[in-house]
Parts: structure tokens; sequence; C-alpha cells
């Protein structure tokens, strides 16, 4: 039985006067005690969503969430509000990109840090606060009692980001939900972070859902990765296993376009072409079909499902997937030129060219 | 003679209080003591973090900033000696590119218009149709479709808005392109497309390039040579290829073993240096070498009083360290007791208690401990091989 | 579409379903991707998966010839798919923000009311039923004794206490009333936007000189901002004299700090905008950044302002005229004079006062609500 089960989430957002736009549709997977499972992908993909509706703090009015979500037996979307807020903090906690702006600027962390003690702990007065010290010691913040009579903007980055970290272990939630937790922050600073974020997981046993669009972070961090592409997971595997071998184009191309620090030089990358805004729907086939070099007819016509074709606990999105590196040598299909409004420049691929 | 070379360029930025008469009360020292060559046709690239001055000196090679102390030459003018008119008229041969692709564009002006903004102001092209075929022909060389001509920025998507940036900027066929943060704003599968393009540019105009960007991966990508910058000043340049292979600096170092490679074989097994504290204040920086307060190697003596120049170390390598060679060799290594010494001593020399500065620049001013350093027995890996 | 390629696809057709129907049987469905159970979906591709890379990179080239057959059918049926809803090509801000304005509704009732009071200020004076100051009923009004005469058959709204028709005289005072609004707006923002422009382009781009003009305009704004606005009014008002060119004088001097700072605020913010240092590393003149960039991008605030201040203007005017600083002509009705007048007889006759207040209220609501609603039009933040 695994700490959080999700099934089949699927958020709609309805406006009045709009068409619904589906944000999420299909992503499941489970996070175990102690483990990292990665949510990957670009912007517009779904995946902040994905961890706002889990926390409950999506807006009521103009959402749909559908599908199940298990936190340790109970429902997370049949709560109450009053109970969902309990749960947050105490089971479930965040930590959010901008730690600037997710940190009261006119409150000393102090006083933010022992709100939450006693709101969940119900520690008081002094011992609140040496509570309170003690967890931002925890997070590697230096000279914690001076620190927690300090604001918001007298921490730096990396400083605000612990300290945002301290508020959210403070009640040793069982996981742990980073949205981008790193990204706002410098490559030196985000190592840190991440050797922090490590560390809890390792030594508490947190459970870890780990949100961001650096392939390289997933690299040493997670043990379980979703790919998500327009809303829904195209890609499920094992770490090793998805960086070594992936099998959805998506995943794969997303592999060529990085340049990598320890890669050759001089070689032009390989990048997808297109842009996220051409997609077509998932109800009429694969969204990423139109940027894709490995389309069939089959991607057009059709919600392609998550299968396993390979290894046990490698799922792919997929109807003509990757099998290995050479399949991509194939000579590239011809990409219909399409109306490139709001679309990347669709009549030259350098992909193609490469 | 290099086509732009800076020698010792300084960018202070007085920070001012009053009101009818305002006083100087310090200097942010963004950009201190900066020299760089770069030769035509090649790409320098600058890395460093957020607060290191690395946007300010693009910035004042185009003087878009004020600059301090210095020369800034290029192609045998000091563009920091001319007047303002003249200086605005060299524009056309040095150019920029930008980070936020959005907001460089002017959102009420559609395409040609901003085009043809350039061309205006440096009177190319005698008519109206004579622009617009030049436009056409750069919208074609950066791939975007004609009829984008008569669209507004806010109806593209990221990436084809960085080429509209890219094409303002070849529209005036100038020699030198900044290019400051040129897909940090981009999605990933998009920053490729933009970086491909940004070669294929260089290779059929034979364009120079300054490339300023954080991502160390992007930056060894495009670039021929490379200088690492840490708090306003140059710590190692070097070729590209000779700075990954054997980086010299510790700040190199470390910056490098923290650049994350999306490979779990190399994550897994690669020596992690982890520096400990955040960057400290430009308007008071340290004494002595600049990076002694977060340095893994630092040595008691020199470091924190004599400030290190760059110098060669052979092949156009160079190097800010007073001890680069006692590194190399191995003769000085990494103490694991460094980290929990470095706690106490670091805080001293850069705490600035007030924290005025702070929010100047949004850079925080203390030096801090590792991440490890409150966890019980892991103390001592703060700064060494992480497996 | 080939038979050939809708084959392998049949069996997946009743898991496709449910995603895209209701949503309640597709919770309830037993996941068909997490488990992979549904074989026959999967058919296609695990056949193999499970072989041998050597074989199976030979098995992939079968799909592929088969994509190479029918190309010219999957690039019909991708452009088919991607076919874009025509979006409205070359649209600028103005016209992107007009549309979103049409479309709402505070805007629509806003822009009515205006038109209504519009209208009526121009024809006004001929549909008016009698003349305004014609005293026609003078003998059937006698305020001193508290005796009124309210609607009826021919005097719709009843009589002044001169015996005027009261009608007539709302419909002749709409324009008086307009005219005080829009001549003061005018004052207001043509002098505010002019000081708040220099002021603002000196201290954007103007350098150390510029900081210092701004300082010293910014200063004198600042003082006429601290004099509370109708004491400002009044004292104007006090040495130019009882007229209504006062009443529009005194009412729009009152706005100039405000349009001032509005702009200032407005430019300064544009100025550092990322398009303006575009636009200096091109080589553009100092004068054509701000002519053409800081200037059209920070006037949306001050439209926005220019319509909420005619409303203010309007009440503000009504004011003035109610403390008697405004014009007593009888031949030139004005619904704040009316307001004024009707005081002394609020206890006989409310109505009288009701009327000309009730234009007032509506009139500014109605440029309110178009303000409020170019507000949302304009910001950015709500571009879709």
């Amino acid at each position: 039985m695994s700490l959080l089960s999700v099934d089949e989430l699927a958020v709609t957002f309805t406006a009045k006067g709009r068409k619904d736009f589906q944000a999420v549709s299909g992503v499941s997977f489970s996070v175990d005690q102690g483990e990292v499972i990665g949510l990957v992908g670009e912007s517009g993909c779904g995946k902040s969503v994905t961890s706002l509706a889990l926390m409950g703090l999506l807006p009521s009015k103009g959402v749909r969430v559908g599908g199940r979500a298990e936190f340790d037996g109970t429902d997370l979307f049949g709560l109450r509000k009053s109970q969902l807020r309990d749960m947050r903090g105490t089971q479930l906690a965040m930590i959010f990109q901008d730690p600037l702006s997710s940190l009261n600027p006119v409150v000393p962390i102090g006083v933010q840090v022992t709100e939450i003690l006693s709101r969940h702990r119900g520690l008081r007065g002094e011992k609140a606060r040496k509570e309170a010290a003690h967890l931002l010691e925890r997070v590697g913040i230096p000279d914690p009692t001076r620190r927690l009579k300090e604001y918001p903007h007298q921490l730096s980055g990396g400083m605000r980001q612990r300290a945002l970290i301290a508020m959210a272990v403070a009640c040793a939630p069982r996981l742990l939900i980073a949205d981008e937790p790193t990204t706002a922050l410098d490559v030196t600073i985000q190592a840190q972070i991440l050797e922090l974020l490590r560390e809890l997981v390792d030594q508490e046993g947190t459970a870890l859902l780990m949100i961001t669009h650096d392939l390289g972070v997933v690299a040493g961090l997670c043990d379980r990765v979703n790919v998500l592409y327009a809303g829904k997971a195209v890609e499920v595997a094992e770490r090793r296993e998805l960086f070594a071998s992936p099998m959805h184009p998506y995943a794969h191309g997303l592999l060529g376009s990085i340049p990598r620090l320890d890669s050759p030089r001089g070689q032009p990358l390989n990048p997808i072409r297109g842009s996220i805004n051409d997609q077509i729907a998932w109800a009429d086939g694969c969204a990423f079909a139109p940027r894709c070099d490995h389309y069939v007819m089959e991607c057009l016509t059709g919600t392609p499902q998550l299968t396993e074709p390979a290894a046990a606990g490698h799922g792919v999105r997929c109807v003509n997937p990757v099998r290995d590196s050479s399949d991509l040598d194939v000579p590239h299909l011809e990409a219909p030129v399409m109306d490139t409004t709001g679309s990347e420049a669709t009549t030259r691929h350098p992909g193609g060219e490469a | 003679m290099s086509l732009l070379e800076l020698s010792d360029v300084k960018v202070h930025f007085p920070v001012r209080k009053g009101i009818l008469f305002d006083r100087v009360v310090g200097h942010v020292q963004a950009v201190d003591g900066i020299s760089l060559s770069v030769e035509a046709g090649q790409t320098y690239g600058l890395v460093g973090e957020s607060g290191c001055g690395k946007t300010t000196l693009g910035r004042a090679i185009l003087r878009l900033v004020d600059i301090t102390d210095g020369e800034v030459v290029f192609d045998g003018t000091d563009l920091a000696q001319l007047p303002e008119e003249e200086m605005r008229r060299s524009r056309r041969r040095l150019q920029m590119v930008f980070q936020d692709p959005l907001g460089s564009l002017n959102p009420r002006q559609n395409i040609e218009s901003i085009l043809a903004e350039g061309m205006d102001a440096h009177g190319i092209g005698d008519t109206r149709e004579e622009r617009r075929e030049r436009i056409l022909k750069v919208l074609d060389r950066v791939g975007l479709p004609d009829h984008a001509l008569g669209r507004y920025p806010h109806e593209f998507s990221g990436g084809q808005r960085q080429r509209i940036g890219i094409a303002r900027a070849l529209v005036l066929e100038p020699d030198v392109i900044i290019c400051d943060e040129p897909v940090s704003a981009l999605d990933v599968s998009i920053q490729a497309q933009v970086i491909n393009l940004l070669e294929e540019l260089q290779e059929q105009l034979g364009l120079t390039y300054v490339v300023i960007a954080h991502d160390l991966a992007v930056v060894r990508h495009i670039s021929d040579v490379i200088g690492v910058m840490y708090l306003g000043s140059l710590v190692e340049e070097a070729p590209s290829d000779d700075l990954y292979a054997s980086p010299r600096h510790p700040y190199t170092k470390a910056l490098m073993s923290a650049v994350p490679v999306p490979d779990p074989e190399v994550e897994d097994t690669r020596e992690r240096i982890l520096l400990t504290g955040d960057l400290p204040s430009p308007s008071n920086p340290p004494a002595g070498c600049r990076f002694h307060t977060r340095c893994p190697w630092r040595q008691p003596t020199r470091c924190d009083t004599e400030r290190p120049g760059l110098t060669d170390i052979g092949g156009g390598h160079k190097v800010a360290c007073h001890f680069v060679n006692e590194i190399a060799s191995g003769e000085l290594a990494p103490t694991s007791a460094l980290a929990p010494d470095m706690l106490g001593d670091s805080e001293s020399p850069v705490d600035d208690p007030g924290g005025d500065s702070a929010g100047d620049s949004g850079e925080g001013e203390d030096a801090a401990s590792g991440p490890a350093s409150g966890a019980p027995g892991s103390g001592g890996k703060a700064a060494g091989t992480n497996a | 579409m080939s038979t050939e390629s809708n084959e392998p696809r049949e069996p997946r057709e009743p898991d496709t379903t449910p995603a895209d129907g209701a949503a309640a049987p597709e919770t309830d469905a037993p996941e068909p991707g997490t488990t992979g159970s549904p074989a026959a979906s999967t058919a296609p591709t695990a056949s193999t998966a499970g072989d041998p890379p050597a074989t199976g990179a030979e098995r992939t080239d079968s799909p592929l010839t088969k994509a190479r057959m029918s190309k010219g059918d999957k690039i019909d049926r991708l452009a088919q798919l991607t076919a874009r809803r025509e979006t409205s090509s070359g649209d600028s801000l103005w016209v992107a923000a007009f549309r979103r304005l049409r479309s709402s509704k505070m805007a629509i009732i806003g822009a009515v009311i205006i038109g209504v009071f519009v209208v009526l200020a121009i024809i006004g004076p001929w549909i008016a039923p009698y003349s305004p100051t014609a005293q026609s009923w003078r003998g059937e009004v006698f305020s001193n004794r508290g005796i009124f005469v309210g609607p009826r058959a021919e005097n719709w709204l009843g009589l002044d206490n001169l015996g005027r028709d009261e009608l007539s005289r709302l419909l002749v005072g709409a324009r008086q009333t307009l005219l005080v609004g829009i001549v003061a707006t005018l004052i207001g923002f043509v002098v505010g936007a002019l000081i708040g422009g220099v002021s603002g382009a000196a201290l954007a781009l103007g350098g150390r000189v510029g900081q210092r003009i701004d300082a010293v305009v910014m200063r004198f704004i600042d003082m006429m901002l601290a004099l509370p606005s109708l004491l400002l009014a009044v004292s104007i008002a006090a040495v130019m004299g009882q007229s209504l060119t006062t009443v529009m004088i005194a009412v729009g001097v009152v706005q100039i700090p405000i349009f001032a700072r509005l702009l200032r605020g407005s430019m300064l913010a544009q100025a550092n905008a990322d398009y303006v240092l575009a636009a200096r590393s091109l080589g553009v003149k100092r004068r054509r950044i701000v002519l053409a960039h800081v200037l059209p991008n920070s006037l949306g605030p001050v439209i926005v302002q220019t319509t909420l201040v005619l409303a203010t203007a309007i009440i503000e005017a009504a004011a003035l005229s109610f403390l008697g600083l405004g014009n007593l002509d009888a031949a030139q009705p004005e619904w704040g004079v009316m307001l004024a007048q009707s005081q002394r007889f609020f206890d006989q006759a409310p109505m009288l006062a009701v009327y000309p207040a009730l234009g007032i209220i509506i009139t500014a609501l109605g440029f309110t609500l178009l303000g409020e609603a170019m507000r949302e039009a304009l910001d950015p933040k709500l571009r879709s």
C-alpha cells in the first residue's frame, strides 16, 4: 500500500463564455515512504496544477477535479475543507518556486514558523521559539535565533527557500510536494537545496513529490519519473531506465535537445520542432504528434493509452515508441506546413537537417 | 588586435539617499575591473550566478549603463569616451538580444514597426519598400513567415518572440551581438531551437557573440572562450573545452560540479563540491580574494588580504587564484574540517548587520553554513565527494 | 483513413471512450494505463517490445513503411486536426482592448448611459417642451406658502419654485453639466499630462539634469496635492468670481496633480521596461523613445482616469454650484445649480432636488462603469 496513490487525475478549468480547458487528464502515480517521484515537463504540461489539486489549493469555483487521490487510505478529494486544512502541514506539505512571495513580507521568519507550530502542534511561547530555532538549524540556517527575528527580505534566496522548507517540515509531514523548488535559485544554491531535500528523504523517510522542468535535477534526485505532456503522463519509468532508454519521442527528444555539460562540443543540438502550441486534442490522437518525427496514422486516430511495452514499470503512451536510438536515424517524415500563428516556425525544422 | 577589447572596466552604481540634495552613501560594485578580449567571429561566453555583474557588463559594452572607469575598445575606438550621439550611432554595429522575449518587445508595435525602428534610427533604407524587403529577408533567416509582419508580439509563442528579438538585432547587420541570457526564459525544447539558430547565423554571417548566461551547459555548448565571473570580476577564463576538462579556480570547480547533468549514471558518481553560503553583497565585497568567504581551499594567508589577478597559466587559460598550482597538483586539498571552520570565520568579514544593502541587489549578504552543518553524521561531506 | 490502420485500434475503442466522455465511468474503470491489463490494446507494440533489440529494429520498419505509404493521408489528417480556429491576426493592443470592452456588460451599460446623456445634452434645447426660463406658471406656485405643482399632464415633472417647467430645465441643463465635466476634465488632463509627461520624460531619460527638473516639478505638484481639493476650488472661485467658467477651471485645476502624478509614475515604470532598453540598444534617439515607446504604453491608466474624473468633475461642479459658486444665470440651467436652488424647498418639494441629483448620480455612474470596464480591458495582466 503506497502512501499516496493518484489515479487518473483530471483537472478541468471551466470559465463562463469560454471553452473548458482540460489542464490535466489521466495522470496516475503513487508515492511510497522514503521515495522520490518526479513529475517533469515543460510549461503548460499540467505539473503544477497536479500539485495544487493534490494539496486542495485550486479555487473551488471554475475548476472541476476528477479521478482519485488516496493518501494513506483517505480520499483527498472527498475531504471537507477543514479536514484538508488539518492534513496540510501535518501530513502533506508544499514548497513553492518563489520563496519570497511565499513568505509574508511584513512578519518575521520566527513568527511565521512558530505560527505553524502552534497551529498544528500546539506549541506556545518559549517552547515554540526553541523548536523553531531547532528547525532552522535543521535545514542549515546558521545562527537560527538571530534569523528568527529577521524579515524575509533580509534573507538571501537560498536562505528563504531553507526557511520555507523548515516551515514545510515543521510538523514532520509524511509527504512533501516540491514545486520547482530550485528554479529561482542559482546552481550552487540549487545544489545545496537538493542535498537538503535528499537528506530529508533519506533520514526521515519523507516521501517527496518533485515537480520540475529540469531533467538534470530529476536525474540526480528522483527514483521514478513521470514525464508529462499536455496534461497527460506520456512516459513513466524508473530514473535509470528512463534516461538510458527513453521510449516516448517527446522524452527522447527532450534528452537530445539539452546541451549537456559533459557532451562533446561542436555538434548542433537536436531540437524538438514546434512548440507546445502545436498540439491536437488528446481525443483526436496524440497531442505530441504535430511535433513528432515518429508519428504514424494511428497517432491521429484516438487517444493513445499508457502501456508497458518494455521492462515492467516502464510505461509509455505512444503507438510508435522509440525502441533504440538508431530509430531516429531513419529519414524524418515531413511535417505538414501549418499556420505558424502561435507556433514555432515549422517551415524549417533544424532537427531534420541535423 | 581583437574586435572587442575591454580593459579594467568598472561599473559602480552609486547608492543615493536624500530627496532634493542627494548624497552618495556607497557604491554597488557591479563590475569591478574586468579585462577581456573577443576575437572577430568568435563566441565569448560569460557565465556566473545572479548578481555577479555579467548582465551589467554586457550593458556596459553598449554603454546602456554608465562606465565608471576603464576602456571598451571596439574596432579601434574607445566606446567609453565617445560622445553620446556618436555612441548612439555606433550601436548599429553592436547589438543586443535580451532575456525576456516578451518584455523586450514593445507590445504596441507590430513586427514590421519593431524591425524598422533600428533602420529608421540609423538611416538605413530609403523607401518603405526597401526596408520591408530587408525585413522580410531577415525574417526568413530567423525562420519566421512573411505574414508575421503585421502581427503583434503577444500573438507569438516564446520561441518566436526570441526569434523576433534576434531579427531586430540582425536587421542592422551588426558585427557583434551581445546575447543576455538568450534562452533562459524559454522551455527546454525551444532552447535548442534558438541555440541552433544562433549558431547557424554565426556561421552564415560571421557574427561575433558575447553570450551571457547562468547555464554553464548552454555557455559551454555555444562558446569558444568562456569567462567565469564572480562578484564583479573574472575568476577564470579559458577556451571552452579546456575549461571543462580542467577547471582550475575553486569557484569554477564548484560551479561545474553543481550543474545537474541529465544522466543518472553521471549524477550518482560525480564528485560534488558543495559551496557553503551565499554570494556576498557587491556593495560591500570581501577584502582580498572575493571568493575566499566560500572557498573550500581557502588558506590562512594571502586569500583574505591580497586580491589575486588574472594570470595566464598557459594556453590562454587564465586563473585568478593565489594557490592555483598547489590545488592542481593536489598539494592542497579541501579539508573536510573546513566546513565548520568556515562557518565561524566567514561570518565576520562579510557580515553586514544593518542588512540595508541586501535589498538593493536582491542578493543576500551573509555567508552561511553548508546544508549539512546541522545534520549529524554528514557534516564532513559538505566539501567532499558525494558518491 | 485505411482499414489497415484502423484495425489494430478497434479493441482500444472501449478504453478511449470513457476518457472522452463523462468523468464518472472513467474513475471507476480499472486503470488501463498503469496495469496494462488490456492485452489487446497493447498488441501492436507489445509484440515487438519483448524481443531483443536486433529483431526489434527490424520490425520497427514495418510501421514506418506503412507510414510512408500513407504519408499523404497522414499529413492531411494532421493538418485537419491542427487546423486552428482562425486567430484574429494583426490585432494591436488597442483593438484587442476594444474588443474586450465590447463584450463587457459593465462597459455596455456605462456606454448606454453616457450615450443617452450626450444625446440629451445635444438635442435637449430642441426637445424641451417649454422654455426653461419662462416662468409661465408663475401664478400657480407659491414657494413661500409651500404650494408646489407636481407632475401633471402638461408638465411631466411638475414646476419649480418659480413656475418653470422642470423637465425642460433638466433637458437643457444636461448640456451645461456635460460641458462642465468635459472642460474641467480636459483642463486637468491636458495640463496634468503635460506636467507629468515632461517630468517623467526628464527623470526617465534625462540623466542628472532630468532628475533635478523632475524633483522641482514634483515638489510643486505635491504642494498642490497638499491643499484640500474643495478648498482649492473655492479659493479659485473666490478669486475669479462667480461663473460657470470659474467652476470649470476650479474643478479642472484640482485634477491637475492627479493626472501629473499618474502619468509620471506610469512613464517611470515603462521607462524601466526591457523594450525601452532594447530601443536604446538599437540606437533609437531619446525623443523617439519617449514619444513612441514610453508615452503610448503609459497612457492606459491615464485614459481610465479620464473617464473616472469626468464623473467626479460633474459631481464636484455640482458641489461648487451647490455652495453658491456656480453660475446663477437663470438662462443657463445646470443640474448642480438646480440642486442648490431646490434645497430651500426640500421639505415641501423633495422631488425638485431628487431629479437633478438622480441625473448627476446616473451620469457619474455611467462614466464610472465605463472607466472600470476600460481599466479591466486595458490591464495587460488580463490579456488572454
